[in-house]
């Protein structure tokens, strides 16, 4: 068997690093498929190829995280318009302006100590429990894709 | 579950450790021992008639091995599972499996848990998550918080509902002289609490307390030799449907679903016939989730059902009553206190909180964040 080159998190990550949301689909069952992974959930197909999103989905659930110190910020789980779900963050409204059923818009999240280098990075500075920024690799956030009132 | 014979396991003793704040340098498996004790004594049998070794905890990476050395059962059949607080339904199944298969004839089901004392963080070392991490949810809050959002969306789930729910775990306390919480609690006193994860403030989530305890299983036949009224295992059902909150298929059905029907199915009892719900409450919205997927009431339907009072004490459908992780004891993994109180409740021997001529209970425990759904549905005697 030949030896994976690059791990499904390191290639997701090249893809952001690109300004790309990478989801895999299965070939044989059409399903798509996230976060990555090295064989297909429920069938076990080897066939996962990798797809770039149009970046449109829509807000399935949403909380407001109220820290004991700083600012309250969103936490959401984001429907793809290509069939599947992550968990994300809607940036330029006010947290609890999010809302169920709001048609959002992605973006790449650059954290302020620029990207990662290399691809266990990420893995290994946040199992140190890394601070925001320093040196974390990109993330993809969204924004509203509609007017909020 | 397939393969698991209805009331063909009973649990024969059972035993809390100390609860709450735990002496200083107390450590789990101090707990899971003191709990051993304890429900040894309480169905008459001894350390030396132990030959199963079941347990659980998140602060000893290998704590069947170390509580073989602790207790000096080197030959004990051993199995540590732990897929978070439901461990313990999904420990009496396996301890119903090895009991038929003759691996082992007296289980010892134990937890212990010092969470308070060293704090949340190292009990429980969250594992970092490339795909959720960076976004800072406040786990578990904050994945049982978007279910709740849901919840609110799909069905008109209101603030005041889920609320009724901690009030009425804490009613339940208020009769039970080994909960934390003694304080009475008010639906204002829910909604004014300060805020952690929206929609839910303090006092919609479980304790934060040290605790442990364990279980006896053996078989039928031996059970009605021992000294308590045995409780026989009826049924058994189990179901994971993910790990982490953004891969839940649909944060408003629970695997409790699928757990709850193999129960039921083994136990050949429908939910009507069950006369105590022992439901894992980490957080209000659990309560109303878990009525509805084990088949109480229509899905939707868990706001309006827990409203004015109806599974308070006096109220229509007994349900923790403990007074539950909200207001009893919450360790981190809190499933094994489902079995023990529906234990003493089926044994009459809850004391005032004490719900008059039960036969059946369900325990249902969850882990994760909504993840390891296990059901447990036990009897008396009359239920067999």
């Amino acid at each position: 068997m030949d030896r994976m080159e690059r791990s499904p998190l390191a290639v997701y990550l090249d893809h952001l690093e690109q300004g790309r949301l990478a989801y895999q689909r299965s070939a044989a069952t059409g399903q798509a498929v996230f976060y990555p992974r090295v064989i297909a959930p429920g069938s076990g197909a080897d066939d996962l190829a990798w797809h770039a999103s149009a970046g449109l989905g829509t807000v399935y659930a949403t909380t407001v995280v109220h820290p004991q110190d700083g600012a309250p910020y969103n936490v959401a789980l984001i429907d793809m318009d290509e069939g599947f779900r992550l968990m994300s963050r809607v940036e330029d409204i006010a947290p609890d302006a999010v809302r169920i059923g709001l048609r959002v818009r992605f973006r790449v999240h650059q954290p302020a100590g620029g990207p990662a280098q290399g691809q266990a990075q990420g893995q290994a500075q946040g199992q140190a429990g890394a601070k925001a920024g320093d040196g974390e690799p990109p993330c993809p956030v969204f924004f509203p894709a509609e007017d909020v009132a | 579950m397939k393969g698991l014979i209805r009331g063909s396991a009973a649990i024969a003793g059972v035993g809390c450790s100390d609860l709450g704040a735990v002496a200083a340098l107390m450590s789990p498996i101090d707990l899971m021992a003191q709990g051993i004790a304890r429900a040894l004594d309480d169905c008459g049998l001894t350390l030396r008639d132990v030959d199963g070794l079941f347990c659980a905890t998140t602060q000893v990476r290998t704590s069947a091995m170390t509580l073989a050395e602790y207790l000096g059962l080197p030959d004990a059949y051993t199995d540590s599972t732990i897929v978070g607080g439901s461990s313990f339904e999904v420990h009496v199944a396996h301890a119903m499996a090895a009991i038929a298969a003759g691996l082992c004839s007296v289980v010892a089901i134990a937890y212990g848990s010092t969470q308070r004392t060293v704090g949340r963080r190292a009990a429980s070392v969250r594992e970092w998550n490339p795909y959720e991490t960076p976004f800072k949810p406040f786990l578990p809050a904050s994945a049982y918080a978007m279910a709740a959002s849901r919840h609110m969306h799909e069905f008109g789930t209101t603030r005041e509902q889920m609320a009724e729910v901690a009030v009425a775990a804490r009613e339940w306390a208020l009769l039970n002289p080994a909960a934390w919480e003694k304080k009475k609690l008010t639906v204002a006193d829910v909604l004014g609490a300060r805020k952690i994860s929206d929609p839910f403030t303090v006092r919609d989530i479980c304790l934060v307390t040290d605790g442990g305890g364990a279980l006896i299983v053996v078989s039928a036949e031996r059970a009605r030799s021992l000294r308590k009224k045995p409780v026989y295992v009826l049924g058994c059902g189990q179901s994971i449907t993910h790990a982490a909150i953004s891969s839940m298929p649909d944060l408003t059905q629970t695997g409790a679903i699928a757990s709850g029907r193999q129960a039921y199915h083994m136990a050949k009892l429908a939910p009507r016939e069950i006369g105590l719900a022992m439901l894992y409450d980490a957080f209000t919205i659990n309560t109303i989730l878990f009525l509805e997927d084990l088949g109480f009431c229509p899905k939707g339907e868990g706001g309006r059902f827990v409203s004015d009072g109806a599974i308070a004490p006096g109220g229509r459908f007994a349900v923790n009553t403990n007074g539950g992780g909200l207001s009893y004891c919450h360790p981190g993994m809190y499933g094994l206190f489902l079995l023990i109180e529906a234990v003493e409740q089926l044994r009459g021997e809850a004391g005032a909180r004490q719900v008059a001529g039960i036969e059946t209970a369900i325990a249902h425990g969850n882990g994760g964040v909504l993840s390891a759904q296990a059901s447990v549905i036990l009897g008396t005697a009359a239920a067999l």
